[in-house]
């Protein structure tokens, strides 16, 4: 709107603050070349913290790792740079350790998720009744979810132990109770999964909980007409409902098990933890990672560790889509 | 027929919002989505709920009572059920044995600043995301939730090799810095301002002259603090839990709660009792933020996930 001001004097042309003037021709084209400046750039302008902080410490790290990996790098004097080729991929590829690690992230992995996920559609399941105090039986539940790896991997490290330890002494009256968890392969890989589990399985409820209840009713109430009972119901409306949640969670699941290094480092503390135990029998792919180059100092096959995940993380989202191509495609 | 009917459902502040969809028959108001089924929960999901519940709080009552007790009682067997009376001795001795009053504060200083950072840089890549026309929008968000599946792992070499050469070794900054905004809050923005922000409200401060940075101030800002709120509690509590990247970083001068913790357990005699000390020093303060936010954090996570 254009309003008539007074002129104010031989300073006319300075724009008052209370009532702008009309604006010379040159002015409006500056003016409206700021404005689409403005909405041009501040877009860019908004997103480009993201961008920056992610390609200075997360891309260009994750690339310039596999070049530390062909190099010769060692913890006591970072800036010299030695080439050797291909050299710490074979010495990592032919380590024993390395194939251990592989597995135990491999089956610590499985044993964690699965039982976790499974635990958490039926507890969501649970929750998605009309009940009494539902907010406080939520939270109870996503109360591990405050709590860090390592308090978690503390206490369950004095549930586990072998003499005086608090699961031991449970099973003692059933006649059993003489495991010692940590030093058998199997039993530590699952000392840890229950850690995990005993951590996520709340969050996981909460996702599955929400999905369930963006489920239109109406679904539900065509089923109770055709005379489906409620386990029918949970298994052929809110299942397929809930088929994109439950593949979403398994991708952050797995991701989240390759990551695994605060449990298996804690279990026994000291020098047994940070080698996966004495026979390495719940080491994990990061602690084979931390082992090599912040305990034994060599950064060049840490690094080549590092590609090795990558590698393995790619196959499992390949095998995660197609797991998905094909559910999608039954469920057609 | 197209008949227009109001549905009342509940947004993500819990206030109810009345939306109208064209085109349905007329639903009783108090409807919900999914709530048409809802059966009252039998005794078997009360009792299923308190043994899970149950399940979930006994290892923080049990951290409790181990640090309250001497190590040989810790270790007895029957181990202890009931909390003793050594709990400030424990406190105490984890006090001096880990830097922990050093640690507690650099927790604090890493986690306000991360969580700060974050909620500005995220609102504001949010906004761009959810309500913003500009090229390459569509692979820009893309890439900002494929980042989401890159584990840290697979840059800490590196990371740790630069954070060295800028003379930022063993230093709080370089905790900080590569966590300073994160995708999934600016994706978890984004889905909120998306729905909660209308094109209306800033198409009015645009006709009144506003320029994108008084946008941001006086209508996007307060649309947004809601989810903030939520957004900030998320962030802090995983800040606070970091334990990977921090434990390589950070050295046992100048550690974070969590490394001091590690690190307590890594000692050459290390004493049951005194680490649970650690441990209970470390998880009352989010426990205490939980008691008190459990409710948001629980919406929060919820609000997030419906459309992840």
């Amino acid at each position: 709107m254009a309003t008539t001001t007074p002129t104010r004097g031989a300073h006319g042309s300075r724009p008052s603050r209370r009532a702008p003037k009309p604006m010379t021709p040159a002015r409006q084209a500056w003016r409206s070349r700021l404005w689409r400046f403005d909405d041009k750039a501040s877009p860019y302008a908004y997103i480009a913290p993201f961008f920056l902080v992610f390609g200075a410490f997360g891309l260009y790290p994750l690339i310039y790792t596999g070049w530390i990996a062909l190099h010769r790098v060692e913890m006591t004097g970072l800036d010299q740079m030695e080439w050797v080729g291909w050299a710490n991929f074979s010495t990592i590829l032919q380590d024993s350790e390395f194939w251990t690690a592989v597995t135990n992230t491999f089956v610590i992995g499985v044993i964690s998720t699965v039982p976790q996920l499974m635990m958490a559609l039926g507890l969501a399941h649970l929750l998605n009744y009309k009940l009494r105090a539902s907010t406080f039986w939520r939270t109870v539940i996503l109360t591990p979810y405050a709590t860090s790896v390592a308090s978690a991997a503390l206490v369950f490290a004095l549930v586990f132990r072998a003499d005086g330890g608090l699961l031991n002494w449970v099973l003692s009256f059933f006649g059993a109770g003489e495991t010692n968890w940590v030093n058998g392969h199997w039993t530590s890989n699952i000392a840890i999964a229950v850690i995990v589990i005993w951590r996520w399985t709340g969050y996981n409820t909460l996702i599955y909980l929400a999905a369930m209840q963006a489920v239109p009713s109406d679904l539900y109430e065509a089923a109770s007409i055709d005379g489906a009972s409620r386990w029918q119901q949970f298994r052929n409306v809110t299942i397929p409902a809930l088929r994109p949640t439950i593949l979403f969670t398994i991708v952050i699941s797995t991701i989240g098990s390759m990551q695994l290094f605060g449990e298996p480092l804690l279990l026994e503390g000291g020098v047994n933890g940070a080698q996966g135990g004495t026979e390495h029998q719940y080491e994990t792919l990061s602690i084979y990672l931390y082992n090599y180059g912040w305990n034994l100092g060599h950064l060049g096959p840490a690094a080549a560790v590092a590609w090795a995940m990558l590698v393995l993380l790619l196959l499992i989202a390949a095998i995660n889509w197609l797991i998905g191509r094909y559910a999608r495609k039954t469920a057609a | 027929m197209t008949t227009t009917s109001t549905v009342t459902t509940p947004d993500r502040r819990g206030v109810s919002k009345t939306v109208v969809r064209p085109g349905e028959p007329p639903r009783r108001a108090r409807f919900r989505p999914g709530a048409g089924r809802q059966h009252h929960a039998g005794p078997f999901a009360y009792v299923a709920l308190a043994v899970v519940g149950l399940g979930s709080l006994f290892p923080l009552y049990w951290t409790l009572v181990t640090a309250s007790r001497t190590q040989d009682e810790v270790l007895d067997t029957p181990p202890p059920l009931l909390p003793g009376g050594k709990l400030f001795d424990n406190l105490e001795a984890a006090w001096e044995q880990a830097h922990l009053g050093t640690a507690i504060l650099n927790t604090f200083i890493v986690s306000c600043c991360i969580t700060a950072a974050t909620l500005f840089f995220c609102t504001l890549a949010g906004y761009a995301f959810a309500k913003m026309r500009f090229k390459g929008r569509g692979v820009l968000m893309t890439m900002v939730i494929a980042t989401l599946t890159i584990p840290p792992q697979l840059s800490v070499v590196p990371l740790f090799m630069m954070m060295s050469d800028i003379g930022w070794g063993g230093q709080l900054e370089s905790v900080i810095f590569p966590t300073l905004v994160s995708a999934f809050g600016v994706f978890f923005m984004r889905q909120y301002l998306l729905e909660a922000l209308p094109y209306e409200l800033i198409e009015a401060g645009r006709m009144d002259g506003a320029n994108n940075l008084r946008i941001v101030r006086s209508i996007v800002l307060p649309v947004a603090r809601p989810a903030m709120m939520v957004l900030g509690m998320l962030t802090f509590v995983q800040t606070w839990n970091d334990f990977f990247w921090p434990y390589l970083a950070l050295n046992q001068e100048n550690p974070t709660l969590q490394v001091a913790l590690g690190q307590l357990s890594a000692s050459y005699v290390p004493d049951q009792s005194i680490i649970m000390a650690g441990a209970l020093i470390s998880t009352v303060p989010l426990l205490v933020v939980f008691v008190i936010f459990g409710k948001q954090i629980v919406g929060g996570i919820m609000a997030g996930a419906v459309k992840g």
